[in-house]
């Protein structure tokens, strides 16, 4: 795989079928619904356990504006990623342009994705430390490289936004 | 936090993300604080009425006197704290910083680094409504942050 920035686009090109399978991943791998961990983690507490009337205003005003607020970046993205459809199955290299101004839905989603998926997994903070680690031998092992994976890109999003 | 490879990128500021909600505007019911303070106005000008009427001190004084421990209560200053996160990228959360608080980026790094070497920063203190606003911004960058009444 490689990544670029071109004109007013990050490019991926040469991605091959497993790398993008992940990418398609992305949406359905931010959904926290079903994962009380995840739920707990994507909507953390304000407080620190002090302020029981400021929490149930939280969720009750600001819960559902942040919950759109992820939705809106996990849409964004799959509609990007609709560029991978229809060849799932070749084995030929692809690519996929991800305009700048959804440069934040993608980091937004690729976060989403990643918190996501270290809560379902309960990953240590040595695990998620852990960048070498390989083959990928177990579902666990595929979770923690779709974590580094989805890092690498957020790593290369913030350094193209950087200028 | 997490940083893969340890390379912090060049950041520069950003848009900030938008429609963000107050939680002190949007209750449908009052607030107890302001409940109170409400009262102790009501209260202050009764027993200020009957003084003019009566000449006499009322007993409404020592309830003043406890709402008005209430609004120094609301102005005691409110801390915004984010933790440390395992799966947050450290390039991640400094440019979180520059946006919500427009910090340069040196002291976002600052703060940064202090979330991720002693498990938590105070980001920002003050009163409690815009303190309120940051967090909700923070929680929409999906930061791990909570509000700390001081008092």
């Amino acid at each position: 795989m490689e990544i670029c920035r071109r004109d007013d686009q990050i490019e991926l090109f040469e991605l091959d079928p497993f790398l993008a399978e992940l990418l398609r991943q992305i949406p359905a791998s931010a959904d926290p619904n079903g994962m009380p961990a995840a739920e707990q983690r994507i909507f953390s507490s304000p407080t620190n356990g002090k302020e029981p009337v400021l929490c149930a205003e939280w969720k009750q005003y600001v819960e559902p504006e942040l919950r759109r607020l992820f939705q809106t970046a996990t849409q964004t993205v799959a509609a990007d990623l609709e560029q991978l459809n229809g060849n799932e199955k070749s084995l030929a290299n692809r690519s996929l342009r991800i305009p700048s101004k959804h440069a934040d839905a993608w980091l937004s989603a690729l976060n989403q994705a990643r918190l996501v998926i270290a809560a379902k997994n309960d990953f240590t903070e040595s695990e998620l430390s852990d960048q070498i680690r390989s083959p990928i031998g177990s579902r666990r092992d595929l979770s923690l490289f779709q974590i580094n994976f989805y890092g690498f890109l957020q790593e290369f999003i913030l350094r193209e936004l950087g200028g | 936090m997490h940083s893969p490879g340890g390379h912090i990128p060049p950041l520069q500021q950003f848009e900030v993300v938008p429609l963000y909600v107050s939680l002190s505007t949007m209750s449908r019911e009052p607030r107890p604080d302001i409940g109170c303070l409400a009262q102790s106005k009501e209260i202050k000008d009764t027993a200020h009425a009957l003084d003019e009427k009566a000449g006499t001190v009322t007993t409404a004084e020592p309830t003043v006197e406890k709402e008005t421990r209430s609004e120094e209560e609301l102005d005691l200053p409110w801390q915004v704290v984010v933790h440390n996160d395992p799966v947050n990228l450290m390039s991640y959360v400094t440019m979180v910083f520059q946006r919500v608080f427009g910090y340069p980026r040196e002291k976002a790094e600052r703060h940064m680094l202090e979330v991720h070497h002693k498990g938590r920063s105070v980001l920002w203190s003050g009163m409690r409504e815009p303190a309120e606003l940051y967090v909700q911004q923070l929680h929409g960058y999906l930061l791990l942050a909570t509000l700390e009444n001081t008092g």
